[in-house]
């Protein structure tokens, strides 16, 4: 007897689905971004990565003990918030504040709302952002092969000329997995081969954010440009990793694309009008709020109903 | 004069304005960034509570009915301007930090409420001693808040730097808006620990004063009133009668 099979009443189809295989898939898909940030910035990264799933891991476990709950690290959430939390920072932040970004992550943006599935926001991006404010100068430290340097967004925002194909490949100054477009998208390939994410997200993300640089960056459609926009800072592991969190985005098919939408106008905002070069982690978690009314104004019509006002005109 | 002890206890811990009450959050949350700035803060505050308290109080037989807002509106008004103008003679440095939060103690809602839940009802001394607690605890939460935010947010404790700058990296949000929210949920958060356990050694920490009837619809305090604790307090008060009654219920029979 398969455990698949149960005579009960429903669900009578059931799905091999778990939350800890599909957080081992991410994981997975995780891994080529990972060990090129190792390799990029060195034994450093693989410290702060180490450090800070273990400091996310932790505190869950802690958390659930205090408050006398069912401890759940086993689902593995705590390990994947770890991971993309790490790949979000600079390779040079000192551990003890990579350490704190675990515990807010968990602590305040997870557990406090009732644990995964409750949260309103990705606790690794608003991690991220409360170490954007609270740290800013060690949060913007991006240094590679032992030379202090800008991101390529910081650079191209102040004129000057990057190389496209470095950007493509990582060889840049970022956050441990930012910079290489190339393995994040092997994770992203990966991810929706095994049905983990689907297109709608990221594809109308970046459509979207490619339609308003070519409106309004002022640059026009130069492939260079734009190609350089795409692949530099957040966009490609925000779009492909962040913005299609289960938890965040949301569940109308119709609803993802306006999400992804709303998340690519705002990305190209910050990032053309606001203060800095790189906006795609508030952008994210500013549609996270919006999610429940994306959720509501989307639903989608029941088979063989009929919209009001139609069934008005009928009733004439 | 046991009464007026009972006030400042009620104040300071039992329905400290910031942490049980919730009451006068903007200036709450907009200017503790500094220890200095929050005592200060709490300090006037205070002034003008007492003695809007003494004069409500005294004039609550005279204050008619219909129009009794304003003419509290019209006495902590002109206590504000007095207190501004003295801030600016001899702390130009608070004042220019607190800014336009010190007029705005005009429509400081712990003033308002203390005045329309306590002082127009009662006699003058009770009400000065209501308005010292109720100041002192408003004072006492304000520089909680702000020793807390200063620590993290800059290393200092009332500008002097008790953490070295050579190892500690000040965590710059405490000192901005969303540090306020952190801190006061943190601190809250606490302080209903403190309760729960105080209620379930059954000494309730937050029962209102005043309370008479138990009946919430109509009460002229529900406003103010931390109402959890009432209508749980009252549940269990109904069953322990209830309890009573029926153990005592065969013997008188």
């Amino acid at each position: 007897m398969s455990d698949l099979y149960h005579v009960s009443s429903s669900p009578h189809v059931r799905s091999k689905d778990t939350t800890s295989r599909i957080m081992l898939y991410v994981i997975i898909a995780l891994l080529p971004t990972s060990l090129f940030g190792i390799y990029n910035f060195g034994i450093k990264a693989l410290i702060l990565i180490l450090v800070t799933i273990a400091s996310c891991v932790a505190s869950e476990w802690i958390f659930n003990k205090i408050v006398h709950k069912k401890n759940t690290i086993t689902d593995l959430s705590a390990v994947v918030t770890g991971l993309l939390l790490a790949l979000n920072l600079p390779a040079t932040l000192p551990w003890w504040e990579a350490v704190i970004g675990g515990v807010f992550a968990i602590v305040v943006v997870k557990c406090l709302f009732g644990g995964l599935g409750q949260n309103f926001m990705n606790p690794a991006l608003g991690a991220r952002c409360f170490l954007l404010i609270a740290f800013a100068a060690d949060m913007t430290n991006f240094v590679i092969d032992s030379y202090t340097g800008a991101t390529p967004l910081a650079a191209m925002r102040n004129g000057e000329a990057v190389n496209t194909m470095d950007m493509l490949i990582g060889r840049t100054a970022g956050t441990i997995g930012e910079t290489s477009a190339i393995a994040i998208l092997i994770g992203a390939i990966f991810l929706i081969l095994m049905g983990v994410i689907d297109l709608r997200i990221p594809a109308s993300y970046i459509i979207t954010f490619v339609l308003f640089m070519v409106l309004f960056s002022g640059h026009g459609l130069d492939a260079n440009y734009i190609t350089a926009q795409l692949c530099g800072g957040g966009l490609m592991l925000g779009a492909f990793f962040m913005a299609t969190d289960y938890v965040t985005s949301p569940i109308t098919p119709r609803g993802q694309i306006v999400f992804g939408i709303c998340c690519g106008i705002l990305t190209g905002l910050f990032r053309t009008f606001g203060a800095n070069a790189e906006g795609v982690s508030f952008a994210i978690i500013l549609s996270n709020l919006l999610v429940p009314m994306i959720e509501k104004l989307t639903i989608p019509r029941a088979f063989g109903q009929v919209k009001e006002a139609k069934a008005k005109e009928g009733g004439k | 004069m046991n009464k007026n002890v009972e006030r400042l206890y009620n104040g300071l811990i039992k329905e400290n304005p910031t942490f049980v009450l919730m009451l006068g959050m903007c200036p709450t949350l907009a200017v503790t960034s500094s220890a200095i700035n929050g005592l200060g803060m709490g300090l006037s505050t205070t002034v003008v509570l007492v003695f809007s308290n003494l004069l409500i109080s005294a004039f609550r037989k005279v204050i008619p009915n219909g129009v009794r807002m304003p003419a509290f509106i019209v006495i902590v008004a002109s206590l504000v301007t007095m207190v501004q103008f003295i801030m600016n003679a001899y702390t130009p440095s608070l004042s220019e930090s607190l800014g336009v939060y010190i007029p705005l103690i005009v429509v400081n809602c712990i003033i308002l409420g203390r005045a329309e839940s306590y002082a127009s009802k009662n006699p003058v001394i009770p009400s000065i001693f209501d308005g010292i607690g109720m100041g002192l605890g408003f004072t006492f939460g304000l520089t909680c808040i702000g020793l807390i935010r200063e620590l993290l947010g800059a290393g200092q404790i009332f500008g002097f730097q008790i953490l070295s700058l050579e190892w500690f990296t000040p965590i710059t949000i405490f000192v901005m808006a969303p540090g306020a929210f952190l801190v006061l949920a943190c601190l809250v958060a606490i302080m209903n620990i403190v309760r729960a356990k105080m209620e379930a050694k059954g000494k309730p920490l937050a029962a209102p004063s005043g309370c008479l009837s138990g009946d919430c619809s109509g009460c002229a305090q529900s406003a103010m009133c931390t109402g959890r604790s009432l209508s749980k307090e009252g549940a269990a008060s109904a069953k322990a009668t209830a309890a009573k009654n029926a153990a005592n219920a065969p013997k008188t029979e």
